[in-house]
């Protein structure tokens, strides 16, 4: 049954026309068209198609969490979310929290709790948080810590950070599921 | 990664009819793993199909008092279905053991049986690796080998199953059905995942052209008495060095059943049958459970850096059993060992 890889096999090193895939994404409230070729990450359709760069490239692979985007609700990585994938979802990113220029109240909170040196992972951390606030599990520090490992933040502000999830959690309350 | 060309499933039919048109393609789903493969040039496949409109998202009790789970429910949302929390705790607590909440919320049930090694040589595409490249040799047998394999290696490969999920299934008995062009099959959860031998390029008994439908449970859930304990190198986000599933079955103080899975220690989730017949009939007490351990160790062997993982496995399988015996499991979010 064994299979060679495919990479043993005679082939083309690539496919020479890109064929590009219209999608439409419903982004912070807003419907966006546009083609994309079907590696496009929806990172990389976010940051470079639609100039909305607040969502970070951090590793690119899943391990750090700074790209991290919210697709109906759920936090996801987007860099590893191929665009042509999530034709008609609706995307929030860290652009879409605040609202009629008031700050998010995880925004908010992490101003108040100085939790982030450089500032490079906060707009990932931000929508984990709301992704974490919005699933309902985290109750404790100890469970908020568990279930926002999958966000890196190599400044350490982990100690800042996780006080401002609380004081955005008692703020919003539990289950809350407006961003 | 290179370019490939995109297409979309409509249904299970249709996955496997398109599988078969184009061998160099590939299933995707959540694609948390194979993207990761695609961006190191791991995996290079000429076309993706996309099954994630397939309709095999739904948990459902089954007839014989089991629960049957489609391919494409998340890894998230099965962890915390009422259903698996309620009845099937191991697999909630196994699941939650890892990766992070985003992946878990892309993750799908099948693809989490079908994610590859993490080894860092079948990564490292400048390194020779019999599963990435078949006949180019291994390098982890004399490399860095922290976090490969001491039960069932070959002289071919050295690497473990990554997944967490796995080992809990493993622990359950869970089935797996798979459909394919001969129509669909049931396949023991022992028998999905295979040993390297010399073709260490094939992970699992499922063909290239059949597709995985859904997993299902047996009604034995051991709700009572279980534990999922992970050791790792970080205490969260981080890949099993030794990982444990325990679940007893016990009558007063005296084991009627025992199951007992480890992940982080071989090419699939390793049982050993013995070591849970060992068990059988005996107090649940630190001598049948050490006894258990000396038993599915017996075969152990180190390689330069991970003979430690030995005797981690041994006290970690002793302690897993106790958590499961005094119905303490291991909570994930606590990084306090019971």
């Amino acid at each position: 049954m064994a299979t060679p890889p495919s990479r043993l096999r005679s082939r083309p090193e690539t496919l020479s026309v890109p064929p590009a895939i219209l999608v439409t994404l419903y982004v912070n409230g807003e419907q966006r068209k546009l083609a994309v070729s079907p590696w496009t990450t929806l990172l990389d359709a976010l940051r470079d198609r639609l100039q909305l760069t607040g969502t970070k490239k951090g590793c690119d692979h899943g391990q750090c969490g700074a790209c991290t985007v919210l697709i109906e609700g759920r936090r996801v990585n987007s860099c590893l979310t191929l665009a042509v994938m999530k034709d008609g979802a609706k995307v929030t990113t860290i652009e879409g929290l605040a609202i009629d220029g008031s700050l998010h109240p995880l925004q908010q909170a992490f101003i108040d709790h100085d939790a982030f040196q450089c500032g490079y992972c906060t707009p990932g951390q931000i929508c984990s948080a709301a992704g974490l606030i919005a699933e309902g599990k985290a109750r404790t520090a100890d469970e908020i810590r568990e279930l926002m490992s999958g966000n890196i933040c190599r400044c350490g502000a982990y100690s800042n950070i996780v006080p401002a999830i609380q004081q955005a959690m008692g703020a919003m309350g539990p289950n809350h599921d407006q961003f | 990664m290179i370019n490939f060309e995109y297409a979309r499933a409509t249904d299970v039919a249709d996955a496997i009819r398109q599988i078969a048109a184009d061998p160099e393609a590939k299933f995707i789903a959540g694609g948390t793993n194979l993207i990761d493969l695609m961006k190191y040039d791991v995996e290079r496949p000429l076309r993706l199909i996309d099954i994630t409109h397939l309709p095999l998202k739904t948990v459902e009790e089954t007839a014989n008092g089991g629960v049957r789970i489609g391919a494409l429910v998340p890894n998230s949302d099965l962890a915390y279905h009422p259903l698996i929390e309620k009845r099937y705790p191991l697999l909630s607590s196994a699941i939650l053991a890892g990766a992070s909440q985003q992946l878990r919320n892309m993750a799908s049930t099948g693809g989490n049986l079908l994610q590859r090694t993490r080894c860092f040589y079948f990564y490292d595409v400048a390194t020779p690796c019999n599963k990435r490249e078949p006949g180019s040799g291994c390098s982890a047998r004399d490399g860095i080998n922290r976090i490969n394999a001491i039960l069932g290696t070959s002289e071919a490969c050295i690497a473990t199953h990554p997944s967490d999920m796995c080992v809990a299934l493993a622990a359950l008995e869970a089935k797996v059905h798979v459909a394919g062009p001969a129509g669909e099959r049931t396949i023991a959860f022992a028998d999905f995942h295979r040993l390297p031998g010399n073709t260490p390029e094939v992970d699992t008994n499922l063909k290239p052209n059949e597709i995985i439908t859904a997993i299902e449970l047996p009604a034995q859930g051991f709700a009572a008495n279980y534990s999922y304990l992970k050791i790792r190198d970080r205490l969260s986000y981080a890949f099993a060095l030794v990982s444990v599933a325990a679940a007893l079955e016990l009558e007063g103080n005296r084991i009627t059943e025992a199951r007992l899975a480890l992940g982080g220690v071989a090419h699939k989730p390793w049982r050993n049958l013995e070591a849970e017949l060992a068990m059988r009939g005996k107090p649940a007490d630190a001598p049948a459970f050490a006894e258990a351990a000396a038993v599915l160790l017996r075969d152990a062997k180190g390689f330069a850096h991970n003979a430690f993982k030995i005797d981690l496995a041994r006290r970690a399988i002793v302690r897993t059993l106790r958590q499961a015996a005094n119905g303490t499991p291991q909570i994930q979010s606590s990084k306090k060992i019971r």
